[in-house]
């Protein structure tokens, strides 16, 4: 992809997600999103995977590369929760894939790797290759590093936060991000408390110089 | 569309903007408020990461180079912040920064200031905090202090501790009304005197007015509740004074947009912002040492673990606030949490450092991390470009902006945070205790929820938009009472001093607004006695 191309398509991220343009993106990208719906998808659940990587969903799996055991960005929902309504940048999903699949045929073509033509470019690259590469996208001057920054973003959610949806039901259902965490149960009222919070005793000198209600001289 | 008229015009409910709004419509003035975001009080608020709750009302925005947290709602940041309420350093008042001369005015230092610091104090109120009151976080950043030599002290809160479940979820507003936010104190004491507050009115610029005794016309569009970036109608309030104090990242693009109708602003709007110099890391602490080094264990047999559990903020090291230190290497060491939302900015031992698989496992730790925020001295080295639609930013989602502001940290601030990053590994990575690293700028930039500095008072009308009495100058009746009036970082949370600053300036606004015939008492108490 040449370069104006990418900076139609930042615009046009910006432009959506700020809802000043319903049709902000143009035709030849929305036709290509249409006929590679499922390569969309697999290219981007690679992308969370090499974020934050998980463990195969099945024997053969290719589009989770299995770099670990366990959870990774992908079991914990992070391509629902790009297609959530919540935030509306599911439009934009084919053309930010099918740029990280260009970038992906860039790099392989750079160091003579053959990609499978049955799989995304992206898909197609082995685990520390989509490393390599999705390190290099946030080089600062990296055209298109604000599209991956909110990228990131937005997996990280899915993995950390569970944003798409409410914690306590989230922790009920035993989400992956939040199990991986170990993030705290809340009282059976769905609010948080903790009675015991402190060490409750002194564990330093305070500072010479404290003034009466805390703050430093 | 119908004329309206008002004495006193505010812009933000923060603490720049809701402690005028107090003393002025205490003192007889009609006074509207003019906020962006929408209203909400303890019941409204969730213990909930779901997109669509805590997005509504704090906003991250993305410049070029920093990354800005800041709240969105009325009662502004305070709603959404910490409530650490620390007195700046004296040596703070004194900096020269790059400039190579004292950058506040002249009749401000921490003297000069304290009277107000007290009056905040106890309107807000604050309170003094004990060992009993400290986290385990902030028990383990103290152990460690000790440890190292080093003093570490509690944290004054703005927050009712006996009322306080701990539960640290402020960052999505107060479920229990512990937080002293000014949804408790200044604005209900406002609205008791007959203030207006709007929210969900976006102001988009300040010009003249032509109605006679009116200085300044605000227009402002009306926000969608449920999708801020669409408006559903726009209006004009004529007012005799306005005070803006949309923060240190709205204030400056308002009069940026106005600067034309305005016949010019001052060359220092948009210019010498600062991230109070906020560096946060993140100490990946070995439970085991945590208790055979500092002694630590709690009652369920964990040594610490205790990362979620708590105030955000409740212990700090004030020794590297030496006033015969040179410029650029004094600042505070405070325990922070923020909730998962920013995990993924945490650094790993390997290569990569922020994602792959080191980070994940480190992930599996994250009850044992122990986030540390350092406020150093920066350059003032951030400026505001291109001016955005409308707004203070473009809206991408909610909860997130692209703004204008670009910040490229100078060598002096950088060696700053080296400083700071030094301190915090002596202390805290001594004998194995933990491996502590800031968090990556590959995502987010610097990230800083202190703004400052865009548009700050002085005496040098070269370096500062507004004389030191907030006026800007060359606009009478026009002034700035936020964060972007304080000339530098301040090496402490900047939220009491910038509410000292409002408190301090009121005096001058109810001069100029008796100038235009509006008369007011001038013996206002403190909110709510
Ligand atoms: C998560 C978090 C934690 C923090 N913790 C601490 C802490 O522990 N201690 C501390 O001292 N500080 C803390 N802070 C910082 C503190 O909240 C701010 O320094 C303080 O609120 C700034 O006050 P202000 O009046 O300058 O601006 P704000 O409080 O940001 O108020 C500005 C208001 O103006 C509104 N506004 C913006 N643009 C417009 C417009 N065009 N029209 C109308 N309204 C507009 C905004 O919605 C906002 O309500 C924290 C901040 C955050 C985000």
């Amino acid at each position: 992809m040449t370069g104006p191309d990418r900076r139609a398509i930042l615009k046009a991220l910006v432009a959506t997600l700020a809802g000043l343009s319903a049709d902000g993106l143009d035709s030849p990208v929305a036709d290509a999103a249409d006929a590679s719906e499922s390569w969309t998808t697999q290219t981007l659940e690679a992308f969370a995977d090499t974020l934050i990587p998980g463990a195969r969903r099945f024997p053969g799996d290719v589009v989770v590369a299995g770099a670990v055991t366990g959870p990774g960005a992908v079991q914990a929902g992070a391509v629902g929760l790009l297609a959530s309504p919540e935030l509306p940048v599911a439009p934009l999903l084919p053309a930010i894939a099918a740029l990280l699949d260009a970038r992906a045929v860039a790099y392989a073509a750079l160091r003579l790797i053959w990609l499978p033509p049955t799989r995304p470019p992206f898909v197609g690259l082995s685990f520390s290759d989509r490393t390599a590469l999705v390190g290099g996208l946030f080089d600062p001057d990296d055209l298109d590093r604000p599209i991956w920054q909110v990228m990131s973003l937005l997996v990280g959610l899915a993995f950390d936060t569970a944003g798409q949806q409410d914690t306590v039901e989230a922790l009920g259902q035993g989400h992956p991000g939040l199990a991986w965490l170990r993030f705290p149960e809340p009282d059976p009222d769905g609010l948080w408390r903790f009675p015991d919070f402190s060490y409750g005793r002194p564990l330093a000198d305070l500072h010479p110089n404290t003034t009466a209600s805390g703050s430093p001289a | 569309m119908t004329v309206q008229t008002t004495d006193v015009l505010v812009i933000g409910s923060g603490f720049g903007g809701a402690i005028p709004a107090y003393y002025l419509a205490a003192g007889g003035a009609r006074v509207t408020v003019l906020e962006r975001g929408p209203r909400a009080a303890a019941a409204d608020f969730t213990h909930s990461m779901r997109l669509g709750t805590y997005n509504k009302i704090v906003d991250v925005i993305q410049g070029d180079g920093v990354s800005v947290v800041a709240g969105n709602c009325v009662g502004g940041g305070s709603v959404v912040y910490f409530a650490a309420s620390l007195r700046a350093p004296s040596f703070v008042f004194e900096r020269h920064g790059s400039l190579g001369r004292r950058l506040w005015p002249a009749a401000l230092t921490r003297a000069a200031l304290d009277p107000w610091y007290d009056r905040v104090e106890e309107a807000l109120p604050v309170t003094r905090t004990d060992w009993p009151d400290v986290s385990y976080a902030g028990g383990v950043l103290a152990a460690a202090c000790r440890r190292a030599g080093h003093t570490c002290n509690p944290v004054p809160v703005a927050v009712d501790t006996s009322a306080c479940t701990n539960c640290n979820w402020m960052l999505s507003g107060c479920r229990f009304d512990a937080k002293r936010s000014l949804l408790l104190n200044y604005l209900p004491a406002a609205e008791a005197h007959g203030a207006d507050i709007r929210p969900l009115h976006e102001v988009q610029t300040v010009t003249p007015s032509p109605l006679s005794g009116h200085r300044y016309a605000v227009g402002y569009t009306v926000l969608d509740p449920d999708d801020y970036s669409c408006t559903s109608e726009a209006g004009v309030i004529h007012a005799r004074v306005v005070v803006l104090a949309a923060g240190a990242v709205g204030t400056p693009v308002i009069l940026q947009r106005s600067a034309l109708l305005l016949g010019g602003i001052p060359a220092a709007v948009g210019r010498y912002f600062s991230g109070n110099g906020d560096r946060v890391s993140v100490a990946d602490i070995v439970e085991d040492k945590a208790r055979s080094l500092l002694g630590l264990s709690r009652p369920d047999g964990s040594a610490y673990q205790g990362l979620p559990v708590g105030r955000p903020i409740t212990a700090a090291t004030y020794d590297h606030l030496d006033p015969t230190a040179p410029e650029y290497s004094r600042f505070t060491l405070q325990q922070i949490y923020f909730p998962p939302l920013t995990n993924l900015l945490a650094q790993a031992a390997g290569s990569p450092a922020w994602f792959g698989v080191e980070k994940r496992n480190m992930r599996a730790r994250w009850r044992s991390w122990l986030t540390l925020l350092a406020m150093t001295e920066d350059d003032n080295e951030g400026t505001f470009g291109v001016v955005p639609l409308t707004g203070g930013f473009t809206r991408l989602a909610p909860g997130l902006g692209q703004g204008t502001m670009t910040y490229r940290p100078t060598s002096r601030t950088r060696r700053a945070w080296d400083r700071a990053d030094t301190a915090l590994r002596d202390i805290l990575e001594k004998d194995g205790l933990s491996r502590v690293r800031p968090w990556s700028e590959d995502v987010a930039d610097t990230v800083t929820a202190h703004p400052l500095g865009s548009a700050r008072i002085g005496d040098d009308p070269a370096t500062s938009a507004l004389t030191d009495g907030h006026e800007l100058r060359g606009h009478s009746g026009l002034f700035v009472t936020d964060g972007a009036a304080v000339p530098t970082s301040l090496t402490v949370n900047p939220s009491l001093t910038i509410a000292a600053l409002a408190e301090r300036a009121v005096a001058t606004i109810v001069t100029r607004a008796a100038d235009t015939g509006v008369a007011l008492r001038r013996d206002v108490p403190l909110p709510g006695r």
